[in-house]
């Protein structure tokens, strides 16, 4: 056999050293981060629609301001517009992944011996970042606008938001890698989606005096809605207050649900 | 390399459990290139997708570049290289930053994964394409990445699941050179899968046929023709008057099956006919019979597919196996 003749073989595998978790994390995180850089159209466009509200719809709100308990209207509609964008900014990054799964890439990285949460983290902290830096370029065009709140409590409100995103680009990709079709993905979203925002009272506060008490009732057993009246309150000043904290540590909750359920499905074997 | 025992693996399905593997027993030995056969359900990539640790056994045991399975998965990932049919790298990156990303993944550092990349993109005639973007290579450079992403780890054994799929004939000799290269230069192991058979033929030391779930022949291409089909005599007469009598010879050889008889032509099969021909041309010679020709056909391996698992691997999935084609 000619294999006898071959050039010793130098393999190196024992010397290519353990994987670790934030090695490969941040393997993940710095080409999907290029890739991304690359083409910052669905950036842009994901900015496009808070900024867009703020500037169409955000005029209308500020003679109602007093009304709804707030001294300046965008005190009380960025925080809603940050939800906004950590939501949606993350619920369709899994569109990308089902890119990637056809092209073979996720196969590619099972086989190898980086660990599955590596996988989703890596990505998920490219998602996180790009909500952040969309929320900062936000809450900036909001002060152009008329905004005033407190230093901190922007930083949280934009902290909030971006954890708000880890939860749902996880969740994004759990359900991209399970259905692999952007055709059941899609009306999948919009329709979670949809409901959750319009239950959070982003637009208009869904309180007790403002809603029929079906519709509060329902809207307190969204999250969602707890999270943006954290973040109002901490744009408020507020950031010790119950609301705050029980917004902050609810979206802590929903980040790490979403984190497990996502590499939960990364580590299936099916995909 | 290679050794795998009684693998098998079951799928839960709605109608039911689909056995898409019954129990492989395989052994490949290192530095030889061995080419997995099959047709589409038969068991193939379900058996590649074990070995590789895609996909967790029911049963059975293996190990794999001298790791277990089932306990050490990590080692085996660490070992091998996979160049999966769906390729590996995303159109919108760029080539030589997949790869490299791709080795990161396997602890090489980042300088080491960049030269050896470069290296494996001259080797594989990729020089010049590092920078650009995957979507806009050919389908052959595309499958060179592939492979070079398999590889970019210095595995000791490399799977590749149907590397020539879609490629034109020339790219496919090309590729052909390369999978040769991989044992030849770096001393790896190459256990393959193909549809194709003149591929298995033309590269594989020896070949594996996977049929139901479960591997029906192995030996070298030279070795399963042999035992299989044995080669076809053609002998055609000058006068229709002699073709009894020709058959009648030809039956008299060694290991001959019965001639069968189709207008002054009549063929015979018999095991390596090469060997008889001379002696049955002189017989036939001594009885003063004339012919108008003579003919040897080798089998190829498409006639010992036929034999061994009654459908042609062209015909691949037949109709009502499809539901398994689907699963595996």
């Amino acid at each position: 056999m000619t294999a006898t003749t071959a050039t010793p073989p130098t393999f190196t595998d024992e010397q290519s050293g353990r994987s670790t978790f934030v090695r490969d994390a941040l393997t993940v995180f710095r080409r999907a981060m290029r890739i991304s850089l690359r083409n910052p159209v669905w950036a842009v466009m994901g900015l496009l629609q808070p900024v867009l509200y703020l500037s169409l719809f955000g005029p209308l709100l500020e003679p109602l301001a007093p009304q709804l308990g707030a001294t300046n209207a965008y005190q009380l509609f960025v925080p809603g517009l940050l939800v906004q964008l950590g939501m949606f900014g993350a619920l369709f990054v899994g569109f990308g992944l089902i890119g990637e799964w056809r092209d073979g890439v996720i196969e590619a990285e099972r086989v190898s011996p980086a660990p599955r949460s590596a996988l989703v983290v890596g990505r998920v902290l490219r998602d996180v970042i790009v909500v952040a830096v969309q929320g900062v370029v936000l809450v900036s065009v909001a002060f152009l606008f008329g905004l005033e709140a407190p230093f901190w409590g922007i930083v949280l409100g934009i902290v909030t938001a971006a954890l708000l995103a880890a939860a749902f680009a996880s969740a994004s990709y759990a359900v991209a890698l399970t259905l692999k079709s952007e055709d059941a993905l899609a009306p999948l979203m919009n329709g979670v989606a949809l409901p959750l925002l319009l239950l959070s009272g982003i637009l208009l506060p869904i309180t007790a005096a403002s809603a029929p008490a079906w519709l509060n009732t329902l809207s307190n057993l969204n999250p969602i809605k707890h999270v943006v009246s954290g973040i109002r309150a901490q744009f408020d000043g507020d950031i010790g207050s119950a609301t705050a904290l029980w917004g902050s540590a609810l979206t802590i909750v929903l980040a790490a649900v979403g984190l497990w359920f996502g590499s939960r499905t990364f580590k299936r074997e099916d995909g | 390399m290679i050794h795998a025992r009684g693998l098998a693996r079951t799928y839960k399905t709605r109608r039911g459990d689909v056995d898409a593997v019954r129990g492989v027993d395989l052994d490949v030995e290192a530095g030889e290139i061995v080419g997995f056969l099959g047709p589409n359900g038969a068991g193939k990539t379900t058996t590649l997708r074990m070995l590789t640790t895609l996909l967790r056994p029911t049963r059975g045991e293996a190990t794999v570049a001298g790791a277990d399975l089932r306990r050490d998965p990590g080692a085996v990932r660490r070992r091998i290289g996979y160049v999966a049919q769906s390729g590996s790298t995303s159109g919108e990156a760029r080539a030589g930053e997949e790869v490299v990303d791709h080795a990161l993944l396997y602890g090489v550092e980042r300088s080491v994964a960049t030269s050896r990349g470069r290296t494996l993109f001259e080797q594989l005639e990729l020089d010049g394409l590092w920078d650009r973007k995957c979507s806009s290579l050919s389908g052959g450079q595309r499958r060179r990445l592939d492979i070079v992403t398999g590889l970019i780890h210095t595995p000791r054994l490399v799977f590749l699941d149907e590397p020539t799929t879609g490629l034109d004939p020339q790219a496919r000799a090309n590729l052909w050179t390369h999978v040769r290269g991989l044992r030849d230069e770096r001393g790896s192991t190459v256990f393959l899968t193909t549809h194709y058979l003149d591929e298995a033929d033309a590269l594989c030391d020896r070949i594996l046929v996977i049929d139901h779930g479960q591997i029906v022949a192995q030996g070298s291409p030279e070795e399963l023709k042999q035992r299989v089909s044995g080669d076809a005599v053609l002998l055609s007469a000058a006068q229709q008057s002699d073709v009894a009598r020709i058959a009648a010879i030809a039956a008299q050889l060694p290991g001959a099956d019965v001639p069968t008889v189709d207008g002054h032509l009549v063929e015979v099969r018999v095991p390596a006919g090469r060997t008889l021909l001379a002696g049955l041309l002189r017989s036939l010679d001594a009885e003063g019979i004339e012919l108008a020709g003579v003919e040897l056909r080798r089998p190829t391996l498409d006639d010992v597919f036929l034999t061994l698992t009654g459908r042609s691997l062209r015909d691949g999935e037949s109709p009502a196996r499809s539901s398994e084609g689907a699963a595996a």
